[in-house]
């Protein structure tokens, strides 16, 4: 350690590397390569549903089975949404599938057994999954239980809790009002047409806002500097998830309209999407999974958001628990078996890190959707439900070597 | 055979862009006990490594002759293999094991079928024990005996190796006065059963009590080999310390203002041994504009007083009081701390300074993010410009902000901690080792950051092990030892040996 020792490895180590030639095509294609890096998960989606959609015969992609599609993976969405940012902040849930069948009977309670109105019954049952999750937010967080031993007990108390309020019996039938949640469509308001114009309308409104945000992102950037994507790629990218959608509302429009749970998807991956892309609680969140320590000395109040976390969790694990009552039109005590399974793997297929600090909602949406064409193609083609476990136990231990493996090829550790 | 037990000849050893080691050459008689003595840095653990074969053959230049023999060392079992044993700073123990077990790890004393014989490990492990003396049952686990006891059971472990050289890396570092001068004693036992060791140590009067030569490293080079007759303090301290120190720190000409932050009487313990004081009734004060470095040895309580400052992190019974421009504050939690104008920059960057999975931008950003956000959302573009600011301020070598951390090299992931603690604006900035494992190039910049930032008024603590680097670019030091202050020196009374004095000075007991 002399003074003669000059910074070189400095230069190299921090981007020196290779200069390629500034024109417009090198640029669009590292654009190109960047992006298909990034959005390697959304691909592999791609590549799902094009294989299935070619087996099947076009099955897949009829209307009816995309509307089918969407309803019956909804509550793995939903639980997928909360999962993730568990796992970003370097927890686990493992108890999403009973507070799932607790709510639920308890949501039977209210709306059958008492008689409740259908929206005080949704109303009450949200709180309890509310209080379930303080529950359990106060054991990990202010006692510092570790979440796999809070949850794995949770997964206990509550699947019982949910027989004990059962007792022993199926509840049903819920009011029109509730299965509407599950089983409902937003159509018929402009009378029964071929096309439901409602859908399309929505599906373009869709469409309008998000190109107006993606140019005022755009242009934000440059306002302040930062490098932007060539304006050709940004437009085909925009055109192709136009058409995707278009697509996707079309044939909904030609079967029902819109279900009333992609409608709150929508909303809830809207919400989910900017708290954490863009709040201060989102980056507390990524803050702490990424180095907890870190996050302490930076002034984050690391328990604090722990625990929202866990409450967060809870009323997305009711809300996950209405939709599945709802569909069912039953309250019974095999209910959620096995959903944290699915909305764990949903998150890791969308790009989560096990070891946190990494994972999106986007990601985890389409690695839920994944699972989702997964189950359906499967089931079209009359496969046992013995191999389609088989076939998602297997993708998602690829799924997570595919990371774990461009990680290391990346140099990181 | 010559009476050489051991010759590393000419070992140099480079890490990418640093030097560590150059043409070291080191004779250890057999059946002496030999010190290596050098600053933090000096080089003496990595030539500990390369002996030990953590750093195995090929990974250096130069030969080790050991028992008048060339030897090539792939791994540490291959050094064991032939005798060395290295016992590190931090033990290496399983605390849930039993001691015999600990002793026996990876040498396990099998009987029939290949499975182990109890009685056979117990009664062996007791018998190392005697020789140690060490009165436990070999069945107690490690948990359960203190530190000093842990530190006997290593050298238990390394005699059921047949060691004939043992290595110890600051053997007393965490030990209490009675453990230390039990170890002392046992190391002079062993060397009448004609066991030869090194001890690596920079407390002098244990050297001197028993050492029969002492080596001293400085820059990874060797300075001297001194034989007992001749070893003085003043002569190895000069040694150690005796250094070109111009240009390798930018020009500092002090504007110092009003008390900007005094501490009074703070007292810290241990956060799992309440009973243990960790720091004692530290009493500091920080002017505007001052640069003011707090220097110790090892485990003298530095980084543990700047952290129990800092909202608290570190210990537990924390009582003192604050003032800052004369009014006392609270620093209980870090959010309150920062909020009253404190800011602290970690040793361990890479453990408690950085979310390396994150970019430059959020990194920069994290302590700061109510001055970027309203109604609890972030302004993402704000960010990105306030980040892009201090990359080309401070010169944070990345292609842009949106670069990992984790990529970055240690003196711009410095960079990198330092713009975040810049960009929270704090009165008083607590730099702690601001220079470790950065090359030297990279230590200039951050000089000179940190005497912009007293030359806009702030107050800078500087805390290092560096004895150099603090009195490169501070106007005010004291001296921290055994967590209590044992002394301050103005720039100009201090030199490496008044300050080592002050920090060896041990409690009056």
């Amino acid at each position: 350690m002399t003074n003669t020792q000059t910074p070189v490895t400095e230069e190299t180590a921090a981007g020196g590397g290779v200069r390629l030639v500034e024109n417009r095509f090198t640029s669009w294609l590292s654009h190109l390569v960047s992006d298909l890096g990034k959005n390697g998960i959304f691909i592999a989606l791609l590549a799902v549903v094009l294989f299935f959609a070619v087996v099947t015969d076009g099955i897949l992609l009829r209307p009816q089975n995309i509307s089918n599609l969407i309803v019956q993976n909804g509550y793995i969405l939903v639980l997928a949404i909360g999962m993730v940012m568990i796992i970003i902040a370097g927890h686990i849930d493992l108890s999403v599938g009973s507070v799932a069948a607790f709510v639920g009977a308890c949501s039977g309670v209210f709306a059958v057994s008492w008689g409740l109105p259908w929206w005080l019954a949704v109303v009450l049952s949200l709180g309890i999954g509310a209080l379930v999750g303080v529950w359990q937010g106060f054991w990990i967080a202010y006692v510092g239980i570790p979440a796999f031993i809070v949850t794995l007990a949770g997964m206990l108390i509550f699947r019982g809790l949910a027989l004990v309020v059962l007792g022993n019996a199926n509840i049903g039938s819920f009011p029109t009002e509730y299965r509407a949640l599950g089983n409902g469509f937003l159509s018929n308001v402009f009378g029964d047409l071929e096309l439901d114009p409602l859908t399309l309308i929505i599906a373009g409104v869709a469409v309008v806002a998000l190109i107006v945000q993606q140019f005022r992102t755009r242009t934000g950037r440059q306002k302040y500097g930062q490098d932007v994507e060539p304006i050709v790629w940004f437009v085909a990218k925009l055109v192709l998830i136009a058409v995707a959608i278009g697509f996707f509302a079309y044939a909904l429009a030609s079967y029902k309209g819109i279900p009333v749970t992609l409608i709150v998807l929508a909303v809830l991956v809207l919400i989910y999407g900017i708290i954490m892309n863009r709040s201060v609680f989102g980056r507390h969140v990524y803050a702490i999974g990424g180095n907890r320590h870190a996050a302490e000395l930076s002034g984050i109040k690391t328990r604090k958001t722990d625990f929202l976390l866990f409450v967060n969790m809870g009323v997305l694990a009711a809300l996950a628990g209405l939709i599945f009552t709802a569909r069912l039109n039953l309250a019974g005590p095999k209910a959620g078996d096995g959903f944290e399974l699915e909305a764990i793997s949903a998150a890791f297929i969308g790009g989560a890190a096990v070891q946190g600090g990494v994972g999106t909602i986007g990601g985890a949406i389409i690695g839920g959707l994944i699972i989702g064409v997964l189950n359906n193609g499967m089931s079209i083609l009359g496969l046992g439900i013995e191999w389609q476990q088989a076939v998602k136990g297997l993708v998602l231990l690829l799924a997570v070597a595919f990371d774990v493996y461009n990680k290391r090829r990346s140099g990181g550790k | 055979m010559t009476t050489n037990i051991l010759e590393m000849r000419s070992i140099t050893k480079t890490f990418p862009g640093v030097k560590a080691l150059s043409d070291v050459t080191l004779d250890v008689e057999r059946g002496t006990v030999h010190a290596i003595c050098g600053e933090n840095g000096a080089g003496k653990s990595t030539l500990m490594k390369v002996l030990s074969g953590v750093y195995g053959h090929g990974t250096y230049a130069g030969d080790i002759v050991f028992e008048d023999e060339t030897v090539e060392f792939k791994d540490i079992r291959d050094s064991e293999a032939k005798g060395i044993v290295i016992i590190h700073q931090e033990l290496a123990l399983s605390p849930y094991l039993s001691i015999a077990e600990n002793i026996f790890l990876n040498n396990e004393q099998t009987g029939a079928f290949g499975l182990i014989d109890w009685n056979k490990t117990n009664h062996e492990a007791a018998t190392l024990l005697a020789r140690v003396g060490l009165k436990e049952n070999p069945t107690t686990k490690i948990l359960d005996i203190g530190v000093g006891k842990q530190q006997l059971v290593e050298i238990a472990k390394a005699l059921s190796k047949r060691v004939k050289l043992l290595i110890l890396d600051e053997p007393t570092a965490a030990l209490n006065d009675e453990d230390s001068d039990h170890l002392l004693d046992l190391i002079l036992h062993l060397k009448e059963q004609g066991i030869t060791s090194i001890i690596i140590s920079h407390k002098l009067n244990e050297i001197k009590k028993v050492a029969d030569t002492v080596t001293v490293i400085r820059d990874g080079k060797t300075i001297e080999t001194i034989q007992k007759t001749d070893v003085t303090e003043e002569r190895i301290i000069k040694d150690m310390v005796g250094r070109d120190l111009e240009h390798r720190y930018p020009d500092h000409t002090p504007n110092i203002g009003e008390e900007i932050l005094r501490v009074e009487d703070w007292t810290a313990h241990h956060p799992q041994d309440p009973t243990r004081v960790i720091v004692d009734e530290v009493s500091i004060n920080v002017r505007a504009g001052e640069i003011v470095g707090i220097a110790g040895l090892m485990g003298a309580g530095r980084t543990e007083f700047a952290m129990s400052l800092f909202g608290h992190s570190y210990g537990s019974r924390i009582s003192g009081k604050v003032f800052k421009r004369g009014v006392e504050i609270k620093t209980r939690t870090v959010s309150e701390a920062i909020k009253n104008g404190l800011a602290y920059a970690t040793e361990d960057r890479k453990h408690y300074g950085l979310n390396l999975l994150e970019d430059i931008k959020r990194n920069i950003a994290l302590a700061s993010l109510d001055k970027l956000s309203s109604n609890g959302l972030v302004n993402d573009n704000e960010e990105y410009k306030v980040a892009n600011g201090y990359r080309t301020s401070m010169n944070i070598k990345a292609p842009n902000v949106l670069a990992k951390t984790g990529k970055l090299s240690g003196g711009n992931q410095q960079k990198v901690v330092l713009s975040k603690w810049i960009y929270a604006d704090p009165d008083v900035l607590i730099l702690d080792e601001p220079t470790r494992g950065i090359d030297v190039g990279a230590k200039y910049e951050i000089y000179a950051i940190i005497n912009a930032l007293a030359a806009e008024g702030k107050g800078i603590i500087v805390i290092s092990s560096e004895l150099p680097e603090l009195l490169g670019i501070c106007d005010r030091i004291y001296a921290l030892s055994e967590g209590r202050i044992t002394g301050q020196l103005p720039i100009e009374d201090a030199n490496p040996e008044s300050l080592l004095k002050l920090m060896t000075m041990e409690k009056p007991r």
